[in-house]
């Protein structure tokens, strides 16, 4: 996986709340057996007429935000669908960051492990962020992980929480398999235990 | 004396494998369901870092999200969806894994599958590449959707890395109506919470509304938990369960059965455990209950409007909910009931089961689906609910109100296979999520009961089934 420590990036706004999985990946590009090759079909819905052109006024379209690698968005991004295509999808556009007031939980958990850093921040925060975003190139966000904050074009600093098993995990690009291994005496203990305990299972 | 424990405290416990100093856990998983969408790139995983599956007899893959409803014995002719397919059937004999491929009988979606095979058990942990995992904790079995990556972890360690989540306890008094439903008890609730009311919890439904919910109710409640943003929902074991799972080809027998019993009796809220957020409903004045934008939360009564938008003080929202109108080309203040439709489905891990069928056949015996609808489509949650159908002579009710019988899997809840909506179609659905083009490109889903989406068909628009004939 790869390592996040500092961003500095364009941020594109999404001022949409509730964006579901469904619109980050339509289904019909979840028949692939890779992960990569998302990126041009990333919110496909809302970037491309039926014909397959692109909506002018949609932002990753807008010249200034073609390259971002920030989103910033509504409430409950990620919500409904459990696929991991989502993070994919937006990890091959490039954008490595997303925030918002809320994400959904499978949504949230699928971003780490992909070397994507997911945000929250308070309602205000977010206004502001957006805000920013609206400016486009001319005002780009950088996202510090070690630091946990987000330092805005006008010296604005916003600082944020993680969880440190998740920020360490983020800042060494660390697999999570190779990790829980390391554990195997526990799972091997806890097997035997539940052979006695619930046979039937 | 020992503390008092929520239903998910006492799972979470008896399946903690490890907790590190600052509280992320690895938490034991006793039972992982597998499908051809959210698995190749897992396998490739293993493949690639020389892992192997830790426990392929704790595993079942079933193929049911890219199938085609119509005849498969001559193999799925979009490619795509076939490779898919193919590359299920090859992980699991690589892997050593079961396998129910689209051919087999016991072949249908994954949630309906894992019950009827009974390899869902109360107090067990079960995860599944899907959100709708949920559906078992109707089972009193802590059950919730994974990602990719995690289906990996699941298949090298038989783990997860978690952390415990907030109990949240969804009260459901009284007893419902004669026309109301286990559907309409959830997308009431998450009309109340909103799409986001139970993130970072785990939900427990308890009352008299829910313990008179057979067990294909509850597996509707819990089914659409997360559409209230919790990623697991949970009801305590109780007859009913046991009566369903008893002599399931995968459940336990004789004196385990007995022994699993007694430990399944522990599975109950504790008196005087503690959550962190307690939610009501009176199920007594509940109605039949449609929805009316892009999002699970935007639901009215049936006997209601479509509501105005201006009305939400905040402008990200406001705007959100204008959007969904206008995808659905819906004005406020419009009846529900004047609301005309093109595709009637008939279906999903929600609504797909024997009971669902049942209902329908009760509404639609002896009459004919309305001549507005394009068409009328039932799909069968497994094989197994067809047959069981078919033996009840209900697929010839529907044929002959004009229905398709179809065979069994996701189908048009998520469009993968062929069944799709054409842009602008409205469609009452059973299923799950009315989300912009989840049921096809510019489709326009509205969620319901079963029974509401028969009258609906009869009608060719939604009717109020308490005036219905």
């Amino acid at each position: 996986m790869q390592k996040f420590e500092t961003l500095t990036g364009v941020a594109a706004p999404l001022n949409i709340v509730n964006i579901d999985t469904d619109m980050i990946i339509p289904k019909q590009f979840l028949k692939t057996i890779k992960r990569t090759g998302l990126g041009k079909s990333l919110f496909f819905e809302m970037r491309y007429t039926q014909d397959g052109k692109e909506i002018d006024g949609f932002v990753l379209n807008k010249p200034s935000y073609r390259k971002a690698e920030i989103l910033v968005a509504g409430d409950n991004f990620g919500c409904g669908s459990s696929r991991e295509h989502a993070p994919w999808a937006l990890l091959d556009f490039g954008i490595r960051c997303v925030i918002s007031t809320s994400f959904a939980d499978i949504f949230y958990n699928n971003c780490f492990k992909n070397g994507i850093l997911p945000i929250k921040v308070s309602p205000e925060n977010l206004r502001k962020l957006m805000d920013d975003a609206e400016r486009g190139a001319n005002a780009t966000l950088t996202i510090d992980l070690p630091k946990q904050e987000i330092r805005g074009p006008d010296g604005g600093v916003i600082a944020f929480e993680i969880d440190p098993f998740r920020k360490h995990c983020l800042l060494n690009g660390l697999d999570d398999i190779g990790l829980t291994l390391e554990k195997a005496a526990s799972i091997d203990a806890f097997e035997k235990k539940q052979k006695s305990a619930q046979p039937w299972l | 004396m020992a503390k008092p424990r929520t239903l998910y405290d006492k799972i979470w416990d008896d399946h903690l494998a490890h907790e590190a100093e600052d509280g992320t856990c690895l938490l034991y998983i006793d039972r992982h369901l597998v499908h051809e969408v959210t698995s190749p790139q897992a396998f490739e995983g293993l493949r690639m870092t020389g892992r192997k599956v830790r426990h392929p007899e704790r595993t079942l893959a079933v193929v049911d999200h890219n199938v085609p409803t119509t005849d498969r014995s001559h193999g799925i002719a979009e490619e795509e969806s076939r490779i898919q397919v193919e590359t299920l059937a090859k992980n699991a004999a690589e892997f050593g894994i079961r396998y129910f491929n689209e051919l087999d009988k016991r072949q249908g979606i994954v949630h309906v599958v894992g019950p009827e095979q009974g390899f869902t058990l109360p107090g067990t942990t079960i995860v599944c590449g899907d959100s709708h995992t949920s559906t078992h904790g109707a089972f009193g079995a802590l059950a919730h959707g994974i990602g990719t990556s995690e289906v990996e972890h699941v298949l090298a360690t038989q783990t997860l890395i978690q952390k415990k989540a907030k109990n949240m306890l969804v009260q459901v008094d009284g007893k419902l109506p004669r026309h109301s439903t286990a559907k309409d008890i959830i997308l009431a609730i998450i009309g109340q919470i909103g799409t986001a009311g139970g993130t970072g919890s785990v939900i427990e439904f308890a009352g008299e509304a829910i313990r008179d919910l057979s067990m294909e109710g509850r597996m509707t409640v819990c089914n659409m938990t997360i559409e209230g943003g919790a990623r697991a929902g949970m009801i305590a074991p109780d007859a009913k369960a046991y009566d369903y799972l008893k002599g399931k080809p995968m459940a336990p027998s004789g004196a385990a059965w007995d022994a699993a019993r007694r430990y399944w009796d522990t599975l109950v809220t504790d008196e005087g455990a503690a959550f962190d957020r307690v939610i009501r409903l009176d199920a007594a004045n509940l109605p039949p209950i449609v929805s009316w934008g892009t999002s699970p939360e935007d639901v009215v009564a049936i006997e209601g409007v479509v509501p105005n938008p201006d009305d939400i003080a905040d402008e990200g929202k406001r705007q959100s909910k204008w959007r969904a109108l206008e995808y659905m080309g819906l004005k406020p203040g419009t009846r529900m009931t004047d609301v005309e439709l093109d595709v009637v489905w008939i279906g999903s891990c929600t609504n797909g089961r024997i009971e669902d069928l049942r209902n329908v056949a009760k509404v639609v015996d002896g009459k004919k689906i309305s001549s507005r609808l394009a068409y009328a489509m039932i799909v069968p949650g497994s094989g197994l609910v067809k047959q069981q159908a078919e033996a009840e002579g209900l697929d010839r009710i529907f044929k002959a109100a004009g229905f398709e019988w179809r065979e069994p899997g996701c189908s048009m809840c998520l469009g993968m296979n062929p069944d799709q909506l054409k842009p602008g179609q409205r469609c009452a659905s059973t299923s799950n999520r009315n989300f912009e083009g989840r049921q096809g490109y510019k489709g326009r889903t509205h969620l319901l009961s079963p029974e509401m989406a028969a009258a609906a068909a009869l009608a060719g628009r939604f009717v109020d089934v308490r005036k219905a004939g």
